[in-house]
């Protein structure tokens, strides 16, 4: 059972592998054949030719942070989902309806959601 | 031909010969794991590689243009030419960025994209990780591809790369709950979290049974969940025409802004190997993977390899037509199709799937 899982660990360390290897491998390059002449102005933040201003990390639209918190909800559902839907052909009808109000309770939130206007972007 | 069968005993024997039988087993077993996965990394690189010139012929074709023609014969050198010199230019960290953070960003985008391949089976026997939990993996793979986008969008410390993050991340979490629950659908009508097991219920059937296997394959039951799949993989990879992320009009390229040489190819690398990702699972799960489309004596000596490959390449060349088709959707555009159009047709779907599996003319037994 396990064993099965020992090729998947080391495929993830072979992937980490091929993330990393080419950016040590370029730097080295560009290191050895290529220019590297850093300046201050190549390395300010790219503005379109304007000279950066104010800092970066700003305040944003509080619509994204609603966004992730909508997909926290939804995705744990998913994850609820998941392993009804494996074993829905042993469970029968009394497993599908169970899941059903769980799913009608989640659909009033979500049309909650949207009658106040929390997927609206303009 | 009996040699090549004969090399993995003979590797065995000389491995256990030369440690000891305990030792050498698990040498042997995790030298034959490295040369697996060392196939399947190497043929996605090549894969990526010369999916960049396919996209740019194709779609240089599609607007009466000659495509890449001058690197070697039809340009067939160009992916080559393109990782030269990216491997070449000069590697720029911006003074006011997170050092760490951001040299860690493309790694971040990388490493899930790749590792994601560990569980896919190419044909009933060739599949590295046979194991239960094969969707559970690959969705959390996928789900990870988010953080390499955010960290490079917060690491850059440029107002380009934090307001393509953070675009990227709300337009990758929206469609990955459509995508969830498409999922889900193709899971309770093959009752399994195996990617091999998905394939083979989806041969069964009154059609696969007369020979017309392509109608007995999860497309036809599960047709509105194929196009919510496949256009939500379209937006997690952010291909056009949902690349408001890096739309190159407004926002230059997003959270790549401030990446040159081998980090902004790593980012790019990520993003083409996704897409042969979703193309892959589209394929297993609603093409019916390695399977011929019809069971007929004529197309029994093609290997299910070339079925699942060919199948999985013309998905791809869907990608690119569909960039070379359609214009690039306004962000809020976007963010209505994924909410309250793909998640309430997945919702009813389920539903209707469900229902439909209770009743007496379930298909799916």
């Amino acid at each position: 059972m396990l064993e099965n899982y020992f090729p998947i660990l080391l495929f993830i360390a072979v992937a980490i592998s091929v993330g990393a290897a080419p950016l040590v491998l370029g730097r080295g390059v560009s290191l050895l054949l290529g220019t590297h002449r850093p300046d201050s102005e190549k390395l300010s933040p790219y503005e379109c030719g304007f000279e950066a201003f104010e800092d970066a990390r700003m305040k944003f639209d509080v619509r994204y942070y609603l966004v992730a918190i909508l997909f926290i909800i939804f995705d744990l559902e998913i994850a609820f989902l998941f392993p009804w839907a494996v074993s829905l052909k042993e469970i029968g009808l009394l497993g599908f309806i169970s899941m059903m109000i769980f799913l009608a309770i989640l659909v009033v939130g979500f049309i909650y959601e949207w009658m106040k206007g929390a997927l609206e972007w303009e | 031909m009996d040699l090549i069968y004969s090399l993995p005993q003979l590797a065995l024997q000389l491995s256990k010969d030369f440690f000891g039988v305990d030792l050498g087993t698990y040498i042997y077993i995790l030298l034959k794991t490295l040369v697996l996965i060392g196939c399947i990394v190497g043929g996605l690189q090549g894969s990526v590689a010369y999916l960049t010139l396919w996209e740019r012929k194709l779609i240089g074709w599609m607007q009466i243009r000659m495509g890449p023609n001058r690197v070697g014969p039809l340009g067939l050198l160009q992916p080559i030419a393109d990782g030269v010199k990216l491997l070449l230019k000069e590697l720029i960290v911006p003074s006011g960025a997170n050092k760490g953070l951001f040299v860690l960003a493309p790694v971040l985008s990388v490493a899930p994209a790749f590792a994601a391949w560990a569980v896919i089976p190419f044909s009933p026997e060739v599949v590295l990780a046979d194991i239960n939990a094969g969707l559970l993996y690959l969705t959390a793979m996928t789900s990870l591809g988010v953080y390499g986008v955010i960290v490079a969008g917060w690491a850059s410390n440029s107002k380009y790369a934090f307001l393509g993050a953070m675009r990227s991340a709300a337009q990758i979490v929206a469609y990955e709950i459509a995508m969830g629950f498409a999922l889900v659908v193709v899971l309770m009508v093959s009752g399994s979290l195996n990617l091999s097991e998905i394939v083979n219920a989806q041969g069964r059937g009154q059609f696969a049974d007369i020979g017309l296997t392509f109608l007995s394959w999860n497309w036809l039951p599960l047709a509105p969940m194929v196009l919510v799949y496949f256009i939500s993989g379209i937006a997690e990879t952010n291909r056009a025409p949902f690349d408001v992320v890096e739309g190159e009009s407004e926002i230059v390229a997003g959270h790549m802004v401030e990446y040159s040489g081998m980090g902004f190819a790593m980012f790019m690398l990520a993003e083409y190997a996704s897409m042969w990702m979703i193309a892959m699972l589209t394929v297993l799960m609603f093409f019916g993977g390695w399977q011929a489309p019809v069971n007929w004596a004529v197309l029994a000596w093609v290997p299910s390899i070339v079925w699942l490959l060919g199948k999985v390449f013309c998905v791809v060349s869907m990608f690119l037509w569909i960039r070379a088709s359609f214009p690039r959707y306004r962000y809020d555009q976007i963010m209505r199709l994924g909410w309250k159009v793909f998640i309430p047709v997945t919702l009813v779907w389920l539903v209707f799937i469900g229902v439909w599996m209770q009743t007496p003319w379930n298909i799916w037994t």
